[in-house]
């Protein structure tokens, strides 16, 4: 797997008489086969605009979103997304929810339910089954989306903000939880976030955008995930020195674009 | 030892309760409520009681001859002229004819209604070609009385079971028509661009996801839409029937049969209950989920 979007611009048309407005500006990004690539920036950077451009959403203004050697023409299974919210369908118990993927692509009953069995397992859901997604808690909904996306076995996983709505004790549940099932399932994943905290700790490479137009501005490798995935404890990652710096040092360029607004 | 302040009694809390501690609401609620719930409480104590005054008072009006009982028969002369129906029938037909026959007009209509009504409004709510050839038609017939269309309902179809079922299904298929319509916007965003990144087709986007989302507002819709049916009944009766409800009512209210009037409404009210009651347990077993999601 490999995912390269060149030179790509998004201009959204200004509505009775105001002027256009320029979501993403000549953005270059590359993701390779096992990363984890996190977007971070400002309210208005155009972070949901690219992910909607990966995901096949909206075609760019200029430039080019290539997967594989070939250009994307909206949305497939290939690159399944997960939401902050409401993306889970209430007529479905937790069991259907998470074979739903599969089902559209038209796999029988019990090939469904065996396939996602596993990710039930693997994302703690087991004796949830058969219960209506609607009573279970914020936290276990998000897992059902996660388990949801990952059922339909896709090359990169676009992650919008999925942690967003939760509190603060079940959404570093939640990072430790994503970064196993992602260690060693050879899977890319794409996650846009607000936290900062949570982009260190989770992505292999850290891509900042600044909004006006929007656009990347600077890019880090990580590598905190690695040490937590060894054996490190989350806290420990996070409260470690060069993780406080390098936290503090984008929360500052993240603070000056907001102030520049 | 008794002025030991200690000793004496705490003066009484004065407990505030009903309407105006509510209206009030100077305290915090007790355990279990939730605080500035606008309209929380239980009704059903205040309705019964609300119905047998009601009952009371028209009884006492009767019984002491404030009204005539030709305007207002006494309640247990409606039970009396309820019997009389139910063992010798009205006109000639049993009471269970009149009301096997209004049901199946208003439930023939109500059927038809529904099948064509909620596929064209989903279609309305998908389709910007459907909206912009339909929504002028319904918009402009919805509003108008069905009373005042029936001449026309007569003139083309004559005074047989078309028009009658014809005038029903008017007034149900607007509403419900109208519910399918804007259902199609209950599904979220989210849940419609998951499914396409999941590699649904827009048919199976449709099927799956925006008409199971749609599905409370159409049984809102057909909850609605059968209570017009109802409505609308006597008014479709009205056309040189020999048997039904609506029928019976207005063949009532020639001879000045006041009681058989009432009567006559208290059956249709019965009955419309009856489908809603229905209606509503449909809701809740099709859509456990409505409102919490």
């Amino acid at each position: 797997m490999s995912l390269q979007v060149i030179d790509a611009s998004v201009v959204y048309p200004g509505q009775r008489g105001r002027s256009s407005t320029e979501a993403l500006h000549a953005v270059n990004l590359t993701v390779e086969a096992g990363e984890f690539v996190v977007v971070l920036g400002a309210s208005g950077c155009g972070k949901s605009t690219l992910l909607n451009l990966i995901a096949g959403f909206v075609a760019p203004t200029a430039g080019r979103i290539v997967l594989d050697g070939q250009n994307i023409q909206g949305p497939g299974a290939d690159r399944s997304v997960v939401f902050q919210k409401h993306a889970l369908l209430p007529w479905l118990n937790v069991r259907d929810n998470v074979a739903f993927g599969l089902s559209l692509q038209g796999r029988g009953k019990a090939e469904r339910y065996k396939i996602s069995e596993h990710f039930i397992e693997i994302l703690g859901l087991r004796g949830f089954e058969d219960a209506p997604v609607y009573t279970l808690s914020g936290g276990m909904q998000q897992r059902v989306g996660i388990a949801r996306a990952l059922t339909c076995d896709p090359k990169l996983l676009l992650l919008d903000e999925p942690l967003g709505a939760l509190d603060a004790l079940t959404r570093e549940r939640a990072q430790e939880l994503i970064l196993r099932v992602w260690d060693g399932s050879g899977k890319s994943v794409l996650l846009i976030t607000h936290s900062v905290e949570e982009a260190l700790f989770m992505g292999t490479k850290l891509i900042v955008m600044s909004p006006r137009p929007g656009r990347i501005t600077h890019t880090f490798e990580l590598s905190f995930s690695r040490r937590f995935l060894a054996g490190q404890t989350a806290r420990s990652v996070k409260a470690s020195a060069d993780f406080i710096a390098l936290r503090e040092q984008v929360l500052q360029i993240i603070f000056a674009d907001e102030e520049a607004a | 030892m008794s002025d030991n302040p200690a000793a004496r009694p705490a003066a009484p809390v004065v407990e505030r309760r009903g309407l105006l501690a509510r209206l009030a609401r100077a305290r915090p609620t007790q355990p279990g409520e939730i605080y500035g719930v606008p309209g929380a409480g239980e009704t059903r104590m205040l309705s019964i009681a609300t119905i047998a005054v009601l009952i009371f008072i028209w009884w006492l009006s009767t019984t002491l001859g404030w009204v005539k009982p030709l305007f207002v028969p006494a309640p247990q002369a409606i039970v009396q002229d309820f019997v009389t129906i139910l063992r010798r029938g009205y006109t000639g037909e049993p009471l269970w004819l009149h009301v096997g026959i209004s049901t199946a007009r208003v439930f023939g209509a109500f059927m038809l209604a529904c099948l064509i009504g909620i596929p064209l409004g989903l279609a309305m709510g998908i389709s910007p070609v459907m909206r912009g050839i339909f929504d002028p038609p319904i918009e402009f017939y919805r509003p108008i009385p069905p009373l005042a269309y029936l001449p026309l309902m007569i003139i083309w179809f004559g005074i047989g079971e078309t028009s009658k079922v014809l005038l029903i299904f008017l007034s149900v298929f607007a509403p419900v028509a109208l519910g399918a319509r804007s259902g199609v916007r209950s599904a979220a965003i989210e849940q419609i661009h998951a499914a396409y990144s999941f590699g649904a087709t827009r048919w199976q986007v449709l099927m799956r996801v925006i008409l199971p989302s749609a599905m409370p507002e159409i049984l809102t819709a057909m909850r609605i839409g059968i209570g017009f049916g109802w409505t609308t009944l006597v008014a479709a009766e009205m056309v040189a029937a020999t048997s039904g409800l609506g029928y019976m009512v207005l063949s009532a209210s020639q001879f000045l049969q006041t009681g058989i009037v009432i009567m006559g409404i208290i059956v249709i009210a019965a009955i419309a209950y009856m489908f809603d009651l229905i209606m509503r347990m449909l809701e809740r077993r099709l859509v456990p989920w409505k409102g919490r999601m």
